[in-house]
């Protein structure tokens, strides 16, 4: 794999000074993808794609900078986005074919925030059917391949914004998290991916899934090209009333922060004694670097992180089952032929909707009806409340940042998870943020035969600036050693 | 309100009956997105992203709505809570876009509020009770009768904001339904928060209704009736729902738990048809939607804004103007119409005489026309000048009601129309006593008689001398006159 030489940063810069031409920056990225996304052995990691319109975005940003107007911090940059995120010239269909062919009349306003930063979307990137899965195997357009390792799966469900990083494609990527859909990607593919505080980005047009847990996220080559990618869609809209108005720091400008005296959590019920000894090693390998940069470790405790797995899998469903009860096939979208009101739907969700999705519906719609509400849907939210407070202790304790492993396994082979619940065990280390509201980044931390390990960092409410002051360090001091 | 509540049907039965009513809020937009909530537009021209709900649209709630429905609950006399949720109503309807409207579920806007809308036969005051006031969207329109084989949706009504008014089961007659529907529509039309139009669907009622014997504790199983699109249809729907009931128990069957359709045409209600089996909505906080904060202060603010409400209005009339129940009653139905009796009454000075044409009059040219009083052509100040004109004797009573005819007609102002017209009151000695001469000479006969003492007779010289003057003479003088010349 040859990753494009030149970082976001880098590439904004020269097309600022105009030293290149975004136009190329986008051929080479099309060119690229050409090369190891498509036919069947290829990535399928790109689903839809606009040449013209990205290409027309290249020659318009250049002209626009021609007459004198200020470039962003991501002037000329391909970036491509996940499929559940809304865009005008391309499809978006979450993966699934319920929504085969539909084009969104709105743009979502992360997409919106990229392109007045100057970025070039150029393609929209497979995933499991409305983010539901941990392998983007669960796809209606087929299964994208890890391009460290082809026979792997690249983790999911943001599986191909991170192959497109990781292939080289592109830089920066935006995928979306419920339950670690950024984070375990990003570590299965050896790239960086941030998961931000729920709030922090604006979910307008990110295609709900569990609107509680449900985060954009960004994926990047590097802690720089995701701090730049963070901090371009980052903010409050006023078209997303969970959007927080909490300031947004510069996160490139952390870059060179010291960890001196930084405390760092090792939180035990994420080293089990199952965990593979080799991801271990890794995590330990990770810590010492910590130490060593100035950072304070202790070891801590969340107790209820045994519960964020089964407490997630009522919540995410119990949404999802009312998010999508819109595709019913009447105003857009796929609609079976039937006579009958009540057979049109039958028809329409029973072929539209993917197994994974059909078994989180009917699981979310039992745990939401009367007479098992207060057993599942508002214990689980009980417990998310404690899963919350464990966090909330350990950081007015005076921890800053926790370090986990991503996932308990590097990448696993295509096709090796049928069992459901196996596959959502793959969410184990990462679920817990999602359920608490803390942000949270995943970056290369080594190899374990050749395939990459994720190393987790946890931070506090709204304290992504810390995240990648620490990610910034990590990535200097364990160096080519991260992706060994 | 002096609401005389009708003898019941039953002596064996009485109905238990709780009202949901349904109020559009009157907002420039819908609850939850921009789009305008103008009533009879093209089919689902007031859409959205939002409202048409396309992957990823996101709900954001419309602050005016939630202050109209504030107001609404205050002026109910109900708590306005500090924090109220929004849930999801899950339920599958091609009108409703989403697959769930939001609405307010176990937190609402409002609780225990109530109206009193009349007396106990020993005095106490007759409360209805108010359970709860919540804030929801409205959903679409299927149309079933346009297209030959096929439904049609029509979504601009989906997303309007609804308040809904949920009563205690406390009301016992259909009376009383009609007379808490109707304080309830007045109350809401002083606070101004709707259109409050039933043909328009701006106010919906369903009633629940179920029956016991009389001093029975324990209430029965109840039936939802629906489709009602006016008070006296609540009412009559209720009759014919009560003897229903009544007929089945009586004839020791079971009232089923179901919902029925009131049918005006035929005085009788159907089963609708039912919906898939029985309903979940499975009701839960909508995620999308942080819990609606309101301060106290902001809560307090908007009780200070409320205008004076109808009680207090009645109260005031009473003290201030000394005006009878009935006329009370009919001023203060509607606070325009009161508005407009109060500045005629200030201006002009005699309360009386200002209700009665107002209650006259005005009401009478407004039933005509069908017209709402903040359309009408005579400004409350030109009518207190009619009034001022006739109290001094320049224009006659009978020569006023044509100049107000007359004002309606063009607006103008009524001394202009008085001296367009010629029907300023004529108080000239010399005219006056040269119709005096004429009619008593063609009545020589009657003014030998009444100057022998059938002093009756007085009034119809009157009578003549006025119609010869085509309404002009001054009445007063003809009398003073026709007195000089008895005695002269």
């Amino acid at each position: 794999m040859t990753p494009p030489a030149l970082s976001a940063a880098e590439l904004a810069r020269q097309h600022a000074a105009g030293t290149l031409a975004p136009r190329e920056t986008v051929e080479r990225a099309f060119a690229r993808a050409a090369e190891v996304v498509a036919g069947p052995a290829g990535l399928n990691a790109i689903l839809w794609d606009d040449h013209e319109a990205a290409l027309g975005a290249a020659g318009e940003l250049a002209a626009l900078q021609h007459a004198g107007s200020r470039p962003g911090p991501l002037a000329g940059v391909p970036v491509v986005v996940k499929d559940n995120i809304a865009t005008l010239t391309m499809p978006t269909t979450c993966g699934s074919r319920i929504l085969e062919g539909y084009v969104s009349a709105f743009e979502a306003t992360v997409v919106t925030r990229l392109r007045a930063a100057g970025a070039i979307v150029i393609g929209k990137t497979n995933m499991d059917e409305f983010a539901m899965g941990s392998s983007t195997e669960n796809s209606a357009y087929g299964p994208t391949r890890n391009p460290i390792d082809p026979t792997r799966v690249p983790g999911g469900s943001s599986g191909g914004s991170a192959a497109c990083v990781a292939a080289g494609i592109v830089r920066v990527a935006l995928g979306s998290e419920t339950g670690g859909s950024v984070r375990q990607p990003a570590a299965f593919c050896g790239v960086v991916g941030v998961k931000p505080t729920y709030g922090r980005v604006s979910r307008y047009g990110l295609v709900a899934f569990a609107s509680s847990l449900d985060q954009v996220g960004v994926f990047g080559r590097t802690v720089e090209d995701a701090a730049i990618g963070l901090g371009a869609i980052a903010g409050r809209d006023r078209y997303d009333s969970t959007s927080a108005d909490a300031p947004v720091e510069d996160y490139v400008g952390v870059a060179n922060g010291s960890l001196d005296g930084l405390v760092i959590g090792r939180p035990r019920e994420y080293f089990p004694d199952s965990l593979d000894a080799r991801v271990r090693d890794r995590c330990d390998a990770t810590i010492d670097a910590l130490r060593q940069l100035g950072a304070t470790v202790r070891n801590v405790s969340l107790p209820h992180t045994e519960l964020a797995i089964p407490t997630y899998y009522i919540i995410a469903p119990a949404e999802a089952s009312s998010n999508l009860a819109r595709f019913d096939g009447v105003r857009y979208g796929m609609r079976a032929k039937a006579a009958a009101l009540r057979d049109m739907y039958e028809g329409t969700r029973s072929h539209g909707f993917g197994p994974e999705v059909t078994r989180r519906i009917l699981l979310g719609t039992y745990v939401l009806s009367a007479g098992y509400y207060d057993a599942y849907y508002k214990k689980a939210q009980e417990v998310r409340a404690l899963i919350a407070d464990d966090f909330r202790r350990v950081f007015d304790g005076g921890v800053q940042v926790l370090l986990t492993p991503t996932a308990p396994t590097p990448a696993f082979p295509l096709g090796t998870k049928s069992d459901p619940y196996e596959m959502y065990l793959s969410d184990i280390f990462t679920a817990t943020a999602n359920l608490a509201g803390v942000p949270a980044l995943s970056l290369p931390i080594g190899r374990v035969d050749g395939l990459p390990v994720g190393g987790q960092l946890i931070g506090r409410h709204f304290d992504e600036a810390t995240l990648f002051r620490v990610a910034f360090a990590l990535e200097r001091a364990l160096g080519g050693s991260a992706h060994q | 309100m002096s609401a005389t509540v009708a003898a019941p049907a039953s002596a064996k039965y009485e109905m238990v009956v709780g009202l949901e009513v349904h109020v559009q809020l009157r907002t420039r937009t819908k609850l939850f997105c921009n789009c305008s909530t103008q009533f009879g537009d093209p089919p689902n021209r007031n859409t959205c992203p939002v409202c048409l709900a396309l992957p990823g649209s996101l709900p954001v709630v419309n602050e005016s709505a939630v202050e109209l429905a504030t107001r609404a609950a205050l002026a109910l006399g109900a708590e306005v809570h500090e924090e109220s949720i929004f849930a999801r109503k899950n339920y599958f309807y091609p009108d409703l876009p989403k697959g769930y409207q939001i609405s307010q579920f176990d937190k609402p806007l409002a609780t225990d509020g109530g109206l009193v809308i009349g007396e106990r036969p020993d005095g106490a005051p007759l409360r209805i009770g108010i359970t709860r006031v919540h804030m929801e969207e409205d959903a679409g329109k299927s149309i079933h009768d346009r297209f030959s084989g096929a439904s049609a949706i029509d979504l601009n009504r989906a997303g309007v904001p609804l308040i809904e008014i949920v009563s205690e089961p406390d009301i016992r007659s259909s009376a009383e339904a009609g007379s808490y529907l109707r304080l309830l529509k007045q109350v809401l039309e002083y606070v101004d928060v709707s259109d409050l139009n039933m043909e328009e669907g701006s106010l919906r009622v369903d009633a629940n209704i179920s029956i016991r014997e009389r001093g029975a504790a324990k209430l029965g199983t109840k039936t939802e009736v629906k489709n009602m699109n006016s008070f006296s249809g609540v009412e009559r729907a209720l009759e014919a729902e009560f003897a229903r009931q009544v007929a089945i128990v009586d004839g020791r069957g079971t009232v089923e738990q179901e919902t029925l359709l009131w049918d005006a045409d035929r005085g009788t209600v159907r089963p609708a048809r039912s919906k898939e089996g029985s309903h979940d909505y499975r009701y839960f906080p909508d995620p999308d939607l942080p819990p609606l904060r309101l301060t106290n202060e902001w809560i307090a603010r908007i009780r200070d804004r409320l205008p004076e409400l109808p009680d207090a209005r009645r109260r005031r009339f009473a003290e201030e103007y000394h005006l009878g129940a009935y006329d009370i009653d009919v001023l203060t139905a509607s606070p325009r119409v009161a508005d407009y009796f109060e500045s005629v009454a200030r201006a002009h000075g005699d309360a009386k005489t200002a209700a009665n044409w107002v209650m006259g009059e005005v009401l009478a040219v407004l039933k005509n026309t069908g017209a709402p009083i903040q359309q009408f052509q005579v400004r409350p100040a030109d009518l207190a000048t009619l009034l001022d004109m006739v109290r001094a004797g320049a224009v006659s009573n009978t020569a006023a009601k044509r100049i107000f005819a007359l004002m309606v007609q063009t607006g103008d102002r009524p001394e202009q129309i008085a001296e367009r017209e010629g029907l300023a009151q004529v108080g000239d000695e010399t005219q006056l006593a040269s119709w005096v001469d004429e009619v008593l000479s063609t009545q020589a006969a009657e003014w030998q008689r009444y100057l022998a003492g059938e002093k009756k007779l007085l009034g119809v010289f009157v009578g003549a001398v006025m119609k010869k003057s085509g309404g002009r003479a001054d009445p007063r003088k003809v009398n003073q006159l026709l007195a000089a010349r008895a005695s002269g």
